[in-house]
Parts: structure tokens; C-alpha cells; sequence
């Protein structure tokens, strides 16, 4: 009998898993494979760590694949045995436990990690990010506490978290380096909306703050602006960013710039190596939504299961900000430019705002504030690259009219 | 003239087409006045037709004169009675002093009531000793006149609405009945239906709505009726006259046919007229077989230089045949105004004397002189309306007195009207209403009273005396014009006009009719209601419909010249000789096509009272220009949008349409629109001045234009609670909303910052006001609605092009107190969301996808895992938040299954 080959997966998270999914529904029997993780649970789905920390579900519902799945599957789980050196030369990985697994393949997916503004204070107890299971405990301990916290990032990852706590009890501000919420995503009318109506929930906006210093002698106490204002913090949550987590690939020589270089399978320099999900880097892309990384899922799985004729293609991504009674939605290129039109909509009293993006005759994005109902469909006109001249004056006024 | 406590109703006429229909009107406790068809009246048994079903929502004190004003360097005050009349009395004795009683004219109406009329009359032709009265009859009615005059001695219509019924053939020759004169229509499309073999045949260089009932339509090349018809003369020679007839009581029938022999053959008739021969052969066997044959014309045959003898070769068609004055047969000439007829009987043109006497008849005139005990009788023909407007910009007649009527609207040439009254002394307008182009140009404005207010009498087209009367009390100060005048009359010392009430008049009016008719040496005249006289107030009041003459009291006259005998001194009608001649200006060069101007269904005359009702409003909201495609093509015009049309006195704006029924060559343009309700759409000042040499009607029907488009870069429309300045819009046309008035647009100059344009546009300066907006710069797409307490207060709506959405579901969001949240969006829109299907609350945020539509999905497609319902309805797809919930709907579909 012919052995099987030896796939290594080196993160246990939402892209490593759904790539062994999809790659399980191509070739349920080409790979002995070995999963390693440093969260010590089964696999879950990070995205919903907000509404854990709102209060709306619990960890149990946010599991995606128990151990009974890997058991069935026939996969080795490594939980909490988090892998510090890939051997290349010898096929071989290293975990912390001193474990070593050899593969023929293998697949790296360690996601990313948040950025801890160096600021200092910033490794003060009761600073921390907000990506896995444990940051979410150490906020709801917090929170049950009481007191004040600030989450600096004025971001989706931050405003979701600033929504959670708010929600638990606390006070919080959000602190933000731009102008406006949510930059990456809206533009300034529809932030100014957003600002408006996370106040008037309570949440305390602060924008055009650079944090320089976290201060606190055992633990945070307060946050230092540039101008020399201070907030009380008993609880600081950084939200400013993340960091493809490459340590490990660049350690074992794998090509890397912001992130893993991979091409348009998910291959990288090393033929036996693939990467997805937030630690790696497509053209000049890094990634940090999830629709992206399912299609690398795909597309890495089709390559690892030997039937490799698809391709990976950056799509437009959208948003929607997952605070209840906040209805926003976001998606493709919402700067526009040099030969783009805006198409806008605004309803001041009724709290709707729509700016629809146009070049050629083509959706290109679309940002909406109060009433998303018609996203989908935007999204939708925006990816299958739509002409739309002949609807263009009924656009804003959605499918239905 | 009391608001009665308790809801009475009033027996009265409608104020519209010459039709005069008989109304009841019943004013409820509210105020509001309900008006219904009056089953009783001869003229329309019940009958009304939209404009006078409309009646009662053009009532009310929204935009009229209620006090009279003085314009004292340019600008408007409000002034006693004293002051006004005494400036009018002083104004006009002071020119009369100076330059002679020729140097002042009255210009009256059709509108007027008989009473009115008859004492414009005496006024001008007793006391100030002038003809030069003339009225807005003039641009409608002269010709008919002159052709009964010319014809019968006097003019007279010989039948009635009956001989409608009782015809086997009617010949509609000018005549858009369907629009103009409903109710008849009516009555003449239910003979049509009761008994099919009532043929119809219309005359119409368009195909209009009344060749729905025809058997045949004949669309003329505009001005060849006399060709028509004088080839039907001879026709009639040949086939079907009546020698003994034609012997008996007429003469110049030999002159007649020696005249209408010019018109040539049946081929070269067809030819003149651009008509199929066989039609017209067919036609012309249709007339001389059928015995009972009535011949309606209106307009289409009068507005012409010809229209005299238009009317003339019709009328010489049914002398040669016999065919007049018995039941089922004869001219008809039907009248446009309610009481173009009654003005005719008390001489309310420049041409007549009251009473049907004659200006050139020495004797009539010193017997009308004696009979009113005045000063003097005009001796010669006053200037008729066209004329008249000349001698004004001349400086020849320096004061004038105009009553209930627009002629800056309404004449020919009316920017030479304009620049005539802007040269006037002292131009005085007795209105009901404040705002006209007309009263914008007058020194002095007296308010008159309106329909529902004055009281008297009217006379329709079959000769039909009917009672107007009042069932709502004078708004304001106004003050019947009958009143008016024997208040000035008596400032200026003329005896002959203590007249304390409509009825004296009345009174002395039927005597005069009787006042030597036939004795003392004197002509027979046929107008004698010598009957009607000596009534006291209250038979007057409760007069009954009486078709004239009554010479006896209970006497009813249906049909004249049944006896063979007609109002010539030798008691013959006269054949008039008709040669063909082509209108006085031709298409060609500059100027390639024909202006048609016409009424259309819902409006009347310059849209003073019509134009206040949004129900009348919605049938044809704006001016519009009616050609052949192939036409719009060649001028580079598109239907929808706005193109010139300019002719060598004018020029206008209006919307480009086709459907129209109209043939190559000729174009159509409604009569309607002002200063007032449109900013370029005065279709008289595109119109030609030349008037008919006998009648001096003006040839409406026949102007040559160019048409070129009327570039814009934008289109739009405003709905708003109040009335706007409009100065930002190259064109505008105002149309009357039931809560609101709308506004169409379009524009030249582009607008840059649409939020402020339109601010300023809806003239809202409130910078926290509740406003929804959308904006596509680039491609010019603007909206924007102002609400004030969740009401709509306006809207906006801006487009490159005409396809902006329809205005009726937003005129209906002005009836919601308060607007649902939900209706925001759609307002933007324009239109109610579609219901579509409910998908349920949402489950799938990320893709938008509905409980309902998981649902339904799973059962018809039989999903059995959440892989599945990802893949056929995307929902889980993204985030995967919603998978438990997807779950839970495939567990509960089993278990549904089960």
C-alpha cells in the first residue's frame, strides 16, 4: 500500500482550517495531515469574538470544528503546541513541546498579530490587543470590574470592541489618529454619522489623538495624547492595526516582505510551501477580511489537492460594522479618483447617507450609512462589474425601485 | 346674493363654450359648492363636461381682485370706488374732450352677461357717441356674422341642438367638438349610436378626437374650405337642387356658381384641398343624397381671412339644396363663448347697433336714438378688436376700458398688443382676478363679479336665453360690470343708466328689441323678445330657457326661415359669391410649416378660472407644439423636449408632441397659456395679424412658422406647498396642484453647487431644515425634497433628460399629514417602493439574505445542510455568524416535513 503524503498545517485558525476543509471535499484521502495551533481550543471563528464580548454569544457558538471533527477526519491536532522552526531542507517542523513532524507539504496560516503601539507603557499589565479567545476573557474580567476603558484605534476591530465593552458595563472611549472613523472604510460624511450615533450610545469619541505614553506604575492608569490631555484607562484595548505573523516563515528563509510572498496559487518560494489567510502577501495585498481568505482557501486547496487550475484573484472586499443598531456597509474602492463619479444620497434627519463610487459606467463602490439594505446588491454589481448606465438614476434608490 | 343657512340649490349656466349647458349649483354649509348637470336645461338635459363639472374648484378668493387698485408709478394700490371711478369718468371725458369721442373704446367679452353688454353698448354708442366698442367676439364669432348678415339679412341661427338628432347627415367643418363643445358632441355621438345610419363627416386638417363618431374625415389643407365647399355647390347644381326654392326666396345663385366655378373640378378641388378624390366624392354624393343635413362650423372655419366667406359657401351649399330652417337641417354655426351671442344681440361689436339694427341704416339709428333718449347714435363703424390694438399704439385712441378678457393673450400679434397698451393713456381692466398679462398693463383695476356671483342673462349657440344666476355672495368690493359702468357713466353726466338691477336692464332691452321692429316704416328685425319684456323681478328671476324671438310672452322660436322668408328688405336669402383664395400668409422659406392654434379639452380661454383647478390641470398640464414626426425630425426637434416655434411677429416655447392627428406641414399649439402659467408660451404672439376683409376676424388658423429646438442642459420639476420665484429656469410652465403648485422646468446655465441652487430655488433659507437630497454630478441628476413636521413641503427633481418620474405619486404624498419613514426614500425615488416579496427578518447580514428566502429555498430546492443553502443563497457564505441560525431553519424544515 502506497503511504500517504504528510501535510503540515502551522495555525489552527479560520484560513488554515477552511483550506483543509475545502481540501478534505477535493481529496478526503491524499494527506495524512498534522495541524499545529497556539490557542489550546479546536478551531473558531475569530470574526465573531465581537459579539462574545457584546454579550450576544457565547465561545461554544463561535466553535467551527470540534475535536471530534479533526478525530473523524483523521487529523492530528497539536492545540497550544505552537511551532517555532521549519526545517526546510529536511521537511521537518519543530513545536514548542519539542515535537517535530516532517511533511511533504506544508502550509503556513499564523495569521496575524495585533500592533502594540510602542508607546511606552504599552507592555503595562492591562494593555492588551484584541484577536483571540483569551484577550476576550481578559476584557470581560476587566469589565466586570467596572471602570473606565479606552480603545485606541478608531477601526472596525476597535469599534467593535469599544461596542463590546461599552455593552459590559464600562466606560469607553475610543481614541482615534485620524479625523474620522472608520477611514479604511467611509468617507467623511458617513463617519461623521457613525460618530454621532456611537455618542449618542454613550461611547466617548476622541479624533486627531496621537498616544504618546500609557501610563500606570502596576498597571494602566491613564493614556497621554500629543497636546498633553490625558483619559483614565483602568483597561487599554489596541486596536490600531495588525501585523502578518512571519516570524517563523522568515526565520526559515521563506521570501517575505510585509507578509509571505505567494503567488497566484498560494505557492511560495519554497514549492512544497503554501501560505494563506493574513500572514501572507498577494501582488502588494495583505489581507485582513475574511471573503479574500476563503477564496485563498480554495485556491490553496485545489493546488495542494493536485487538481491546480485555479487561480487566485483579488476581488473587491466589503464591510459591514458588526454593531447592533449601527447599519453601515462598505465596500469596494470608496476614495475614488481621477475619472470616478459620485452618485450621494443624503437624509440628515433620517440618518441615511449613500455615496455610490461610478467609473465607466461601472459600480466601484459604495458606502452606506443607516440603510444597507441594498449592499448586497451593490456588492454584488460591483464584483460582477455591471454596466450600469442604464439603471444609474434609479441606483441609490436600490433593486426594489 | 345671500349665503342661504340652509343648502339651496340655484339654477344657473355654465360660463364655458357656447354650448351654454344649464347648471345646478348647490353651496353647503361648508362653503362648498356642488355643481351638477340641470336635467331641465333645453341645451344639455343633464349634461356636463369636465370643465363644468369643474366648476366648483374654480371658486373661491384665491387670487382675485377684491378691491380696486390704481398703478401709480408702476406700482399697484389698493383705492376707493370713489377714487377709481372717478379717475376713469375724468380720464375718459378728458380724452373725449380733447381728441373726440373716437380717441376712447371699450374692448368687452363674450364673458360679459347680456345685461353687461347692453350697457357697454349704450355707453359707448349712445353717449359717447363712438362705435368703437369691440370684444373678444371678434376673434372667434365675426365671421359667422358677417356670413349670416351677408346671407340672411341677419344674423341668425336658423336652427337648433335638435336638428342634431334629427339629421341623417352632420358635417362638422372646423369644429373639434369633441373637445370644445362636450356636451353637444355628446348628444350627437348618442344619435350616432341610437341610429347608425346618421352619418358624420368631419372637416379637420387634424384628426382630433371627434373623428372618433365620423364615418368620413376629411383632413383639408388648412384655408381650402371655400375650395370644399364650392365644389360641393356645384356638385349640388348638378345633383340635388331645389330650383323651386331657389327661385322663391333667394337670389344670386347664377353669381354663386359663377364664383365657386374657379374652384375647378372635383380633381382639382381634391388637389387644393390635398384630399384623397374619392373621399371627397364620396362626401360630396353623401351631401346631395341626404336630405336632413346639418353643417356645424366653429373655429376652424371663422379664424380665417376668408371666414366669411367660409361661412358663406357653407350657407350657399343649403340654399341650393333648400335645406334650412326645417327640423334635421341647416348652417350651424356654434359659438365658443357663453355669450358671444347674447353681445350680439344688444350690438356689442364695433359693426352693430343694439337689437340687430343696422349702423349704416339712418332710420334705425335715429329710432334706437330716440328709444334711449340719448345725445347721439355712432354713425360709422368703430375700429374692430385687431384695429382697434393699432389705433391704441398709434395714438389715436388714447384711453380704453377692457372687461373680462386677456388680449395680451389673446389677440393676434399680442406683443403688438402689449407695446399698444404700454402707449395708452389710460388703459382700465375690469376683471375678477388680479393677475393677468393684460391687468400687468392696466392704470386701473376694477373688480368685477365672477360666475356664481353675477346675475343675469346669457344666449347659447341655438339662440337659447338662459338665466346666469348668483348663489355666492361678491367677494370683496366687487361690483357687477353692468354697475361698474352706470357708476361712470353717470360720473361722466349721461342720463339712461339708473339701472338698479339686471332685471331693468333686461327689461329695457327686450323693449328696444321690440322698439319699432317692423313699423313705423322701419325694417323687420328678427331679434324681437318683445315677449320678455314687462316681467317683474321675480318672473325674471325664474325665467325659463327660451329660444328667441319670443314676440309674444310664452312664445319659443325653435327654427327660423321654415316659412321661406328671411330678414332681407325683399324677404330672399342672398347666394354670396365665394371665390377661392389662399390665406394671407404663406409657408414657405424662412418660415416652412403652419401654425394651428386650438382649444384643448380641460381649459378655457387664458386658464383664469380653468387653470385654478388641479383636476382640469392633469389632462394637458403644459404647452405643448403638435407636429409630424417626420416634421420634428427635419426641425432637429424631439418629442418631449422643448422647441422654438417663430414666426415673422414672434416667437414661443412649448414641448414637442406627436399624436395630434396632424399632417405634414401643419403644426398645433393649444390657445391657452400666459405670462402667468408659462414663461414663453403665449402662442398669440406668434399668431399673424391678418384679418378677414368683411368679418375683421383674425386668421387664428394660419400662421407660418419655423420650429427649431429650444437647447437646454437640463429638465425638472418642482411640486411646493407655495408659489415660487422662478428666475433660475430659462422655461418654466406653472400647473395648478390640488395642495400644491407644480413647476416644469428646464435650463440653460448648469448649475455647480447643487445644494445651494436648490435652496435657493425652493426658497428655503433654514440651514437645520429637514432635507433629503440626491446628487449624480456627473450625470446631472439632482433631487431634493423639503419637509417641514414630516409634511412634504417641496420637492425638486433635475435631469439631463425628460425621463424624470411621473409627478401623480408625488402630488399624492401632499396629501399625507405626516409622511412615513419609510416614504423618505421612496420621495427621492419618486415613486412607491415596489412590494415585492417580504424576505423576512434578515438572517445572512453580510449577503442581505432573509429568513423567508432561506426558507423557501430550502423547501424548494430540498437543501439538507447549511454547504447547500450557502450555495444556492449565499447566506453564511462570508462571516459564517449565521450558520447556527441557518441550521435551526434545516432542522425545522425536517421536522416541518415530517
Amino acid at each position: 500500500m502506497k503511504t500517504h503524503p504528510r501535510l503540515v498545517v502551522i495555525g489552527n485558525g479560520m484560513a488554515g482550517m477552511r483550506t483543509v476543509e475545502e481540501l478534505l471535499k477535493l481529496a478526503p484521502d491524499m494527506y495524512r495531515i498534522t495541524v499545529f495551533g497556539a490557542e489550546p481550543h479546536g478551531n473558531y471563528n475569530r470574526i465573531l469574538l465581537s459579539p462574545v464580548l457584546a454579550g450576544e454569544k457565547t465561545v461554544d457558538d463561535i466553535m467551527l470544528n470540534t475535536r471530534e471533527w479533526y478525530d473523524a477526519n483523521g487529523i492530528t491536532l497539536h492545540a497550544g503546541d505552537p511551532v517555532v522552526r521549519i526545517d526546510r531542507k529536511k521537511r521537518v517542523v519543530h513545536a514548542a513541546s519539542g515535537l517535530a513532524v516532517p511533511y511533504d507539504r506544508l502550509l503556513i496560516a499564523t495569521g496575524s498579530k495585533p500592533f502594540i503601539v510602542p508607546v511606552p507603557g504599552h507592555q503595562l499589565p492591562g494593555v492588551i490587543g484584541f484577536r483571540d479567545i483569551s484577550d476576550v476573557d481578559t476584557m470581560l474580567e476587566a469589565a466586570r470590574a467596572g471602570g473606565k476603558a479606552v480603545v485606541i484605534g478608531g477601526g472596525l476591530l476597535g469599534l467593535e470592541a469599544a461596542n463590546g465593552l461599552l455593552r459590559q458595563g464600562m466606560e469607553v472611549a475610543v481614541v482615534h489618529v485620524m479625523g474620522s472613523l472608520m477611514n479604511q472604510q467611509l468617507d467623511p460624511p458617513a463617519a461623521e454619522l457613525l460618530r454621532a450615533s456611537l455618542e449618542q450610545r454613550g461611547l466617548r469619541i476622541l479624533l486627531n489623538r496621537q498616544t504618546v505614553a500609557i501610563e500606570g506604575e502596576d498597571r494602566v492608569r491613564t493614556v497621554r495624547f500629543e497636546d498633553g490631555e490625558t483619559v483614565d484607562a483602568d483597561l487599554v484595548v489596541m486596536a490600531a492595526g495588525v501585523r502578518p505573523n512571519v516570524e517563523l516563515a522568515k526565520a526559515a528563509g521563506l521570501h517575505c516582505e510585509r507578509a509571505i510572498v505567494v503567488d497566484d496559487t498560494l505557492q511560495t518560494y519554497d514549492p512544497r510551501v503554501y501560505a494563506v489567510g493574513e500572514c501572507v502577501q498577494h501582488r502588494r495585498a495583505t489581507f485582513g477580511l475574511v471573503a479574500p481568505i476563503w477564496d485563498q482557501a480554495r485556491v490553496a486547496a485545489a493546488h495542494l489537492a493536485g487538481s491546480g487550475h485555479r487561480r487566485y484573484v483579488q476581488q473587491a472586499t466589503a464591510t459591514k460594522l458588526k454593531v447592533t443598531g449601527v447599519d453601515l456597509y462598505s465596500a469596494g474602492d470608496i476614495v475614488g479618483g481621477e475619472g470616478s463619479e459620485d452618485l450621494v444620497l443624503r437624509d440628515r434627519r433620517g440618518g441615511i447617507y449613500k455615496r455610490l463610487v461610478v467609473a465607466g459606467n461601472r459600480l466601484t463602490g459604495a458606502v452606506l450609512y443607516g440603510d444597507v439594505a441594498d449592499g448586497p446588491w451593490y456588492f454584488d454589481l460591483i464584483q460582477q462589474r455591471t454596466d450600469i448606465s442604464s439603471i444609474r438614476d434609479q441606483l441609490l434608490f436600490g433593486r426594489a425601485a | 346674493m345671500k349665503l342661504s343657512a340652509i343648502p339651496t340649490t340655484v339654477k344657473t349656466t355654465c360660463p364655458y363654450c357656447g354650448v351654454g349647458c344649464g347648471v345646478n349649483a348647490q353651496v353647503g354649509q361648508d362653503g362648498a359648492v356642488a355643481i351638477a348637470g340641470d336635467a331641465a336645461h333645453p341645451a344639455s338635459q343633464g349634461r356636463l363636461c369636465v370643465k363644468g363639472s369643474a366648476l366648483g374648484e374654480t371658486l373661491g378668493n384665491r387670487g382675485r381682485l377684491l378691491a380696486p387698485m390704481l398703478r401709480e408709478e408702476g406700482t399697484l394700490r389698493e383705492a376707493s370706488w370713489d377714487e377709481a371711478l372717478d379717475k376713469v369718468a375724468a380720464g375718459f371725458a378728458r380724452v373725449i374732450a380733447e381728441h373726440g369721442p373716437e380717441a376712447v373704446a371699450l374692448y368687452v367679452s363674450g364673458q360679459l352677461l347680456t345685461e353687461d353688454y347692453y350697457v357697454a353698448n349704450k355707453f359707448m354708442k349712445g353717449y359717447v357717441g363712438s362705435a368703437n366698442i369691440d370684444t373678444n367676439s371678434r376673434l372667434c364669432m365675426s365671421s359667422a356674422v358677417a356670413g349670416h348678415k351677408r346671407a340672411f339679412g341677419e344674423d341668425i341661427v336658423p336652427g337648433c341642438y335638435e336638428d342634431f338628432e334629427q339629421a341623417d347627415l352632420i358635417v362638422l367643418v372646423g369644429s373639434n367638438a369633441a373637445w370644445c363643445h362636450p356636451t353637444l358632441y355628446q348628444r350627437i355621438a348618442r344619435a350616432k349610436q341610437e341610429r347608425p345610419e346618421l352619418k358624420i363627416v368631419v372637416v379637420d386638417p387634424r384628426r382630433t378626437a371627434t373623428c372618433d363618431i365620423a364615418d368620413l374625415h376629411l383632413p383639408v389643407k388648412p384655408g381650402t374650405d371655400v375650395w370644399l365647399f364650392d365644389g360641393l355647390l356645384g356638385h349640388l347644381a348638378a345633383h340635388a337642387a331645389d330650383d323651386s326654392f331657389i327661385e322663391g326666396h333667394t337670389t344670386g345663385v347664377a353669381d354663386a356658381l359663377d364664383a365657386a366655378g374657379k374652384a375647378g373640378s372635383l380633381a382639382e378641388v381634391a388637389k387644393a384641398c390635398r384630399l384623397d378624390p374619392r373621399d371627397l366624392e364620396r362626401f360630396y354624393d353623401l351631401f346631395s343624397n341626404t336630405e336632413r343635413v346639418v353643417t356645424a362650423f366653429t373655429m376652424g372655419v371663422n379664424q380665417s381671412t376668408a371666414g366669411a366667406d367660409k361661412v358663406n359657401a357653407i350657407i350657399n351649399c343649403h340654399l341650393i339644396t333648400g335645406r334650412i330652417g326645417r327640423p334635421g337641417m341647416g348652417p350651424f354655426s356654434l359659438t365658443g363663448q357663453p355669450n358671444a351671442m347674447g353681445g350680439r344681440e344688444v350690438g356689442g361689436l364695433a359693426n352693430m347697433l343694439a337689437a340687430h339694427m343696422d349702423l349704416d341704416d339712418a332710420a334705425q339709428r335715429a329710432a334706437l336714438q330716440e328709444f334711449w333718449g340719448s345725445p347721439h347714435v355712432a354713425a360709422k363703424p368703430g375700429l374692430k378688436a385687431v384695429d382697434l390694438f393699432r389705433a391704441i399704439e398709434d395714438g389715436k385712441v388714447k384711453a380704453v376700458w377692457i372687461m373680462a378678457t386677456n388680449p395680451l393673450v389673446s389677440l393676434p400679434d399680442a406683443d403688438q398688443a402689449r407695446r399698444a397698451l404700454e402707449k395708452c393713456e389710460l388703459v382700465v381692466a375690469s376683471d375678477i382676478v388680479l393677475g393677468t398679462d393684460t391687468n400687468e398693463a392696466a392704470h386701473v383695476l376694477l373688480p368685477a363679479l365672477g360666475w356664481g356671483e353675477k346675475d343675469g342673462t346669457v344666449t347659447n349657440s341655438e339662440r337659447c336665453i338662459s338665466r346666469q344666476r348668483a348663489f355666492l355672495s361678491a367677494p370683496g368690493s366687487a361690483r357687477a360690470d353692468w354697475d361698474i359702468m352706470c357708476d361712470v357713466a353717470r360720473r361722466m353726466g349721461f342720463k339712461g343708466f339708473d339701472f338698479q338691477s339686471a332685471h331693468e336692464i333686461f327689461d329695457e332691452h327686450a323693449r328696444l328689441s321690440a322698439w319699432k321692429n317692423g313699423t313705423d316704416g322701419q325694417r323687420r328685425r328678427l331679434f324681437d323678445i318683445g315677449g320678455l319684456s314687462g316681467m317683474t323681478r321675480a318672473d325674471y328671476d325664474a325665467l325659463d330657457p327660451v329660444q328667441w324671438p319670443v314676440r309674444t310672452p310664452g312664445e319659443r322660436t325653435e327654427r327660423l326661415f321654415g316659412d321661406g322668408r328671411f330678414a332681407h328688405g325683399d324677404g330672399r336669402a342672398r347666394f354670396v359669391p365665394t371665390v377661392p383664395r389662399a390665406p394671407a400668409h404663406l409657408p414657405g422659406g424662412e418660415y416652412p410649416l403652419v401654425l394651428n392654434t386650438g382649444r384643448v379639452r380641460d381649459q378655457w380661454h387664458t386658464m383664469t378660472r380653468t387653470g385654478r383647478s388641479q383636476k382640469l390641470a392633469e389632462h394637458i398640464p403644459e404647452p405643448y407644439i403638435d407636429m409630424h414626426p417626420q416634421d420634428a425630425l427635419l426641425c432637429g426637434v424631439k418629442a418631449g423636449e422643448l422647441a422654438r416655434v417663430t414666426s415673422d411677429w414672434g416667437a414661443v416655447v412649448a414641448r414637442v408632441q406627436h399624436g395630434g392627428g396632424i399632417a405634414r406641414g401643419s403644426v398645433f399649439m393649444p390657445i391657452h397659456w400666459s405670462g402667468q402659467t408659462a414663461s414663453d408660451a403665449r402662442v398669440g404672439t406668434v399668431v399673424n395679424p391678418a384679418v378677414d376683409p368683411v368679418s375683421g376676424e383674425p386668421e387664428f388658423k394660419h400662421t407660418p412658422v419655423r420650429i427649431e429646438p429650444f437647447g437646454v442642459t437640463w429638465f425638472g420639476f418642482i411640486l411646493s406647498r407655495t408659489e415660487l420665484p422662478l428666475r433660475e429656469a430659462a422655461n418654466w410652465t406653472r400647473v395648478q396642484g390640488k395642495d400644491f403648485v407644480r413647476y416644469e422646468l428646464a435650463g440653460r446655465k448648469p448649475f455647480a453647487a447643487a445644494h445651494d441652487w436648490a435652496r435657493r430655488l425652493l426658497d428655503v433659507h433654514d440651514d437645520d431644515a429637514d432635507w433629503i437630497e440626491v446628487e449624480d454630478k456627473n450625470g446631472g441628476m439632482y433631487r431634493a425634497v423639503h419637509l417641514v413636521d414630516g409634511r412634504i413641503e417641496a420637492c425638486l427633481f433635475v435631469a439631463q433628460r425628460t425621463d424624470l418620474p411621473a409627478r401623480t405619486w408625488l402630488a399624492s404624498m401632499f396629501d399625507k399629514e405626516q409622511l412615513e419613514p419609510a416614504d423618505r426614500l421612496s420621495l427621492l425615488a419618486g415613486r412607491a417602493k415596489e412590494p415585492g416579496i417580504d424576505p423576512g427578518p434578515t438572517v445572512c447580514s453580510c449577503f442581505g439574505v432573509g429568513r423567508k428566502t432561506i426558507e423557501i429555498a430550502i423547501r424548494e430546492n430540498n437543501l439538507c445542510d447549511a454547504a447547500a443553502v450557502t450555495a444556492c443563497t449565499k447566506a453564511g457564505g462570508n462571516c459564517g455568524s449565521c450558520i447556527p441560525e441557518i441550521r435551526s431553519l434545516l432542522a425545522e424544515a425536517q421536522v416541518a416535513e415530517a
